[in-house]
């Protein structure tokens, strides 16, 4: 079994289409969308664990591009400058699944990353750039 | 009981002086009451840090041999204004670059001469008899200038309202990603640790009144633009929206990169974080009850940003204390609140504004002019020359 996590942008008119669906039935592959979302003038962005055999991940994603999806690497890791933010909180109000969030106490920032699934938002929503995607 | 300036002063030099932030004035309220509180307490010091687009710096480069009357100039590819003498330059903070775009901008100018980075000066003139030469290309660093200071136009808003998006669309603003259909809230006070919400009708902050500036020391020079002290106020006399504003002026070469940082914002534009420290002596009683305002007790609009007007909908008011529990009820709906303005930098300000004073280091300034109360903010309407 092999695992790839990618991320798909797909033109407005796909938006509504089972896309999903189809990576299960014809190509036998387990998947988890860690993120789906519609986003700016209506594109649609989905985060996902592809998980089944090398070959039919292979053929999975040849289908996503027949489908004119952009398929990218996920990025592996979030980094946080420490020494560069200042903890304004700008950042935390777009991660919607919490892994960014200001301590009540201290009001600092603090980045809980077992929680994050690689959207991105958090990049450019930091006003002073502490935040960089590690692929 | 009344104390005056000179007094506050004469026990500050003493190393007598009691000095709290606006935020331990709170509890200490609660605790001892507002008479025996006017009585202990001095000075309460309070602070902000948040990006404010009207923020640059007035710098003059001294002269070269030959020297050029500058016209056009750019530090770091960043046009700065150069309409005054020969070698003297205004640069904002929300220029932009022109090879590096909404990324670098006139905020990054000076935040990399404050951390003592050499920046590219470029400039071009018109040769005259004065001034023969055409053009220069050079750098300079913070300390080989004669003069570098801020000077911010508008600065410490006393209150501003909290953002969301109806729109259908994710949409990047000064306040933030405001994500559509209202999924977030983004919000730009230090709130009950805020300069004029501590001192909501102006009685000890004014023209002249000595300062925490990004990190040294600067003076309120006027007050701010679109200074609104006229907007309405709860019964405790706080404003519900943005109101009075301050222009601020102070050395840039006591300044650190700590109090003073460049920002962009996403599809926004480039912008500055700015560390702002203002302390309100304990004159009387009134005063105790103003500085001891907290975020239960100061309420600011909601401004519907997905709209594109001057006159943004106002969907209704919220507290601070609610804004920073982290999620407010709009319309029924739970929405995630998040800050732009830094409470940890502010609270940082505030300590050690507070330790400057307690150890002597800085005295007070009494205002030498009262800001306005009753100034209006007029709108631009576009007009043809006969409808004026
Ligand atoms: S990429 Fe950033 S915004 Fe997205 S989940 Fe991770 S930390 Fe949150
Ligand atoms: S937006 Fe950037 S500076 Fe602000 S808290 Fe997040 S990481 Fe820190």
């Amino acid at each position: 079994m092999a695992k790839r996590k990618v991320v798909l942008t797909f033109p407005p008119e796909r938006v509504t289409q089972p896309i999903a669906y189809h990576l299960v039935k014809d190509f036998d592959l387990i998947i988890n969308i860690l993120r789906a979302e519609i986003y700016e003038e209506e594109t649609g962005r989905m985060v996902l664990d592809l998980e089944g055999d090398a070959e039919k991940i292979e053929q999975g994603i040849a289908y996503l591009k027949s489908q004119d999806a952009k398929v990218q690497e996920a990025a592996r890791d979030i980094f946080l400058d420490e020494d560069r933010c200042v903890d304004c909180g700008a950042c935390t109000g777009v991660c919607l699944p919490g892994a960014l969030s200001l301590n009540k106490e201290t009001w600092k920032l603090e980045f809980k990353k077992e929680k994050c699934v690689f959207c991105e938002l958090c990049v450019r929503s930091c006003p002073v750039q502490a935040i960089q995607v590690k692929f | 009981m009344v104390k005056t300036f000179e007094e506050i002063n004469e026990r500050i030099k003493k190393g007598e002086a009691v000095v709290v932030t606006a935020e331990e004035i709170i509890d200490l309220v609660k605790e001892k009451g507002i008479k025996r509180v006017a009585q202990e307490v001095d000075v309460v010091t309070t602070a902000t840090f948040s990006p404010m687009c009207s923020t640059g710096a007035v710098i003059n480069f001294g002269h070269s041999d030959p020297p050029i009357k500058m016209s056009k100039v750019w530090l770091n590819d960043v046009p700065a204004y150069a309409g005054l003498a020969a070698v003297d330059v205004y640069i904002g903070a929300s220029e932009l670059s022109e090879t590096l775009g909404l990324r670098y901008g006139g905020a990054h100018v000076i935040e990399d001469l404050i951390a003592g980075r050499p920046v590219k000066l470029k400039a071009i003139g018109y040769p005259t008899d004065c001034y023969p030469r055409g053009e220069l290309e050079t750098y300079i660093t913070k300390d080989r200038l004669n003069q570098a200071y801020l000077f911010n136009p508008r600065n410490s808003y006393q209150n501003y309202p909290a953002a969301v998006n109806s729109s259908e669309r994710t949409i990047y603003t000064y306040m933030g990603t405001l994500l559509p259909r209202f999924a977030n809230a983004t919000y730009c006070s230090a709130g009950q640790l805020s300069p004029l919400l501590n001192d909501p009708y102006y009685r000890t902050i004014g023209i002249g009144s000595r300062i925490f500036l990004g990190g040294g020391v600067g003076y309120i020079a006027w007050e701010g633009t679109q200074h609104n002290p006229t907007r309405e106020r709860t019964e405790k006399g706080l404003p519900v929206s943005g109101a009075a504003t301050l222009a601020l002026i102070g050395d840039l070469k006591g300044m650190s990169t700590d109090f003073l940082r460049a920002a962009s914002f996403h599809r926004y534009g480039t912008t500055m974080f700015v560390g702002v420290g203002v302390p309100i002596p304990i004159l009387d009683e009134k005063m105790v009850e103003f500085t001891g305002v907290s975020d239960a007790d100061i309420y600011t609009t909601i401004s519907d940003y997905g709209v594109p007007l001057r006159d943004k909908p106002a969907l209704g008011r919220v507290t601070y204390k609610e804004l920073r529990s982290g999620e407010i009820t709009l319309r029924g709906k739970r929405v995630p609140t998040a800050p732009i303005s830094s409470y940890a930098k502010a609270r940082e300000i505030a300590a050690l504004l507070k330790s400057w004073i307690s150890e002597g280091k800085f005295l007070l300034q009494e205002p030498i002019e009262s800001l306005s109360q009753d100034r209006t903010v007029e709108s631009l309407e576009i007009l043809r020359e006969e409808e004026v």
